[in-house]
């Protein structure tokens, strides 16, 4: 078996040939289909629960109190705990509600994070399906889910949910152009939208170094914009607790509403190993040019380890972002938009352009 | 992968939610009290129907992301090829952005970029 942690291609080509030569065509896709399905299932709700947990952690961290710590050592099954307990709670149908449409939303949000899922590298060699266009897919996909949002507050028949649905729809369509140009400027530093090529050419450098001071203001603008698309603080209009009790899902009780809890959570790692995996050089090791002895330290490090650390970093400034600054109001919120990260993005896509024409990026 | 494989994913979160839901039906306590089917209001009665008009302004926000949004595919395939045509993608790109910063401006100072 050729296991190895640095590179998974040979592993993952042994697993499919030995299927082949064990079974018929069909139940070899069948039973690929099935492992893979159960992996990311897996993966999905490991990462979902450990972020609902860490999440608690870190704002406890920050309030200077313990966070939960009695269910296990250190509370860490205080998520698991939570999730059984909202899955024998009783769904409730609310009256002269969208029936159909407030089914529908829970499933639209989970299935838009699994979508996404697929296309991300993970590691040297492990990743779902390998498209020429991921990084097109990735946004198109993860920003699927604002439709998931919109019906749950336009079909739950409650004025908070709409409020909180139509602040969440305007919010999420507008910072989704900055982080589209944000991306358009490492694009054109890598020439591919591939992910796998993306992360390829990153050997010699990350992005972020790589591409002078518009790489970094373009890491800039991702971080505010994907902190707004997905509704996290401080902009969490959509759900301003102060305001409009739960946003989008105040009608949503038991198991439904721990899907859109779940899918927060899941939106987060997403654009948060999105912007790993393209500002911060996805599985690739941390490098410093001459120093060869701390390159090979370096390379030690398994490629997995390395996403996952730089995914949790980023997943980390969110979450201090949202326990460090206070709610913006949604007048404030689209004038940071419309008014400087857009143009600001235009310009940086430019300079990023010029740079890159000549030959003036690492 | 070949990318027929998206639709394992979609039927793995769809299965995924819609077990999960099923289970959930079958093992939650059910009881019936008229009250409880109210749409949340802080504990009094509705008042009224919810689905009536909104603010203008979200549309607004919606037509202009539509422009700036069909500008980013397009701008996308660009990105890809910049390096390899050089010059002439670099000035088309600028005359192109000239083009879309105006409109920005124009939407600018007839003040659509201001809420209410």
């Amino acid at each position: 078996m050729p296991f190895d942690i640095y590179n998974f291609t040979s592993f993952t080509q042994w697993i499919d040939s030995s299927l082949h030569n064990a079974m018929s065509p069909f139940w070899t896709a069948l039973t690929e289909m099935v492992i893979i399905g159960v992996l990311v299932l897996m993966f999905y709700a490991v990462v979902g629960l450990f972020l609902v947990y860490a999440e608690r952690k870190v704002c406890a961290f920050m309030q200077n109190r313990l966070g939960p710590n009695r269910v296990g050592p250190f509370g860490i099954f205080q998520t698991i705990a939570d999730l059984v307990k909202l899955l024998f709670v009783e769904l409730i149908p609310i009256k002269n509600a969208d029936g159909f449409l407030f089914n529908l939303a829970p499933f639209i949000v989970i299935i838009a994070g699994f979508m996404a899922i697929a296309a991300i590298p993970f590691a040297n060699g492990l990743h779902a399906i390998d498209m020429n266009i991921g990084v097109l897919y990735v946004i198109a996909v993860s920003s699927m889910g604002v439709i998931g949002v919109l019906l749950a507050g336009w079909s739950s028949n409650n004025k908070y949910s709409l409020i909180g649905a139509m602040r969440s729809g305007a919010q999420i369509i507008s910072y989704e152009l900055s982080v589209g140009l944000a991306l358009i400027t490492i694009v054109i530093l890598a020439g591919s939208m591939q992910l796998s090529v993306i992360v390829e050419a990153q050997r010699d450098g990350w992005f972020i170094f790589k591409g002078h001071i518009p790489a970094f203001i373009a890491f800039i603008i991702f971080l505010i914009s994907s902190t707004a698309e997905t509704n996290r603080g401080p902009f969490d209009l959509a759900e301003a607790e102060s305001e409009l009790t739960a946003g989008y899902h105040t009608e949503y009780s038991g198991i439904k509403f721990a899907f859109f809890f779940l899918a927060e959570y899941m939106n987060m790692f997403i654009v948060a190993s999105i912007a790993a995996t393209i500002f911060l050089g996805g599985w690739m090791p941390f490098h410093v040019g001459p120093w060869v002895g701390f390159n090979h330290i370096m390379d030690f490090i398994p490629p997995f380890v390395w996403y996952i650390g730089k995914t949790f970093f980023v997943i980390f400034l969110m979450m201090w972002f949202k326990w460090t600054f206070p709610r913006l109001r949604i007048d404030q919120l689209l004038t940071l938009e419309w008014k400087y990260l857009l143009p600001i993005n235009l310009v940086n896509v430019l300079i990023m352009a010029f740079l890159v024409l000549m030959g003036w990026h690492f | 992968m070949s990318n027929e494989w998206l639709i394992l994913f979609f039927l793995v979160g769809a299965i995924f939610v819609g077990v999960v839901l099923i289970f959930s039906g079958i093992v939650a306590p059910k009881s019936t009290n008229p009250q409880k089917y109210d749409p949340y209001e802080c504990g009094i009665p509705t008042e009224g129907v919810t689905w009536l008009q909104f603010n203008v302004g979200y549309y607004l926000f919606a037509i202009l992301f539509l422009v700036f949004d069909v500008e980013t595919v397009l701008v996308f395939p660009w990105a890809v090829v910049m390096k390899e045509v050089g010059m002439a993608a670099f000035i088309e790109i600028v005359i192109f952005f000239f083009i879309l910063g105006l409109g920005l401006l124009y939407a600018w100072k007839k003040h659509a970029l201001i809420w209410e």
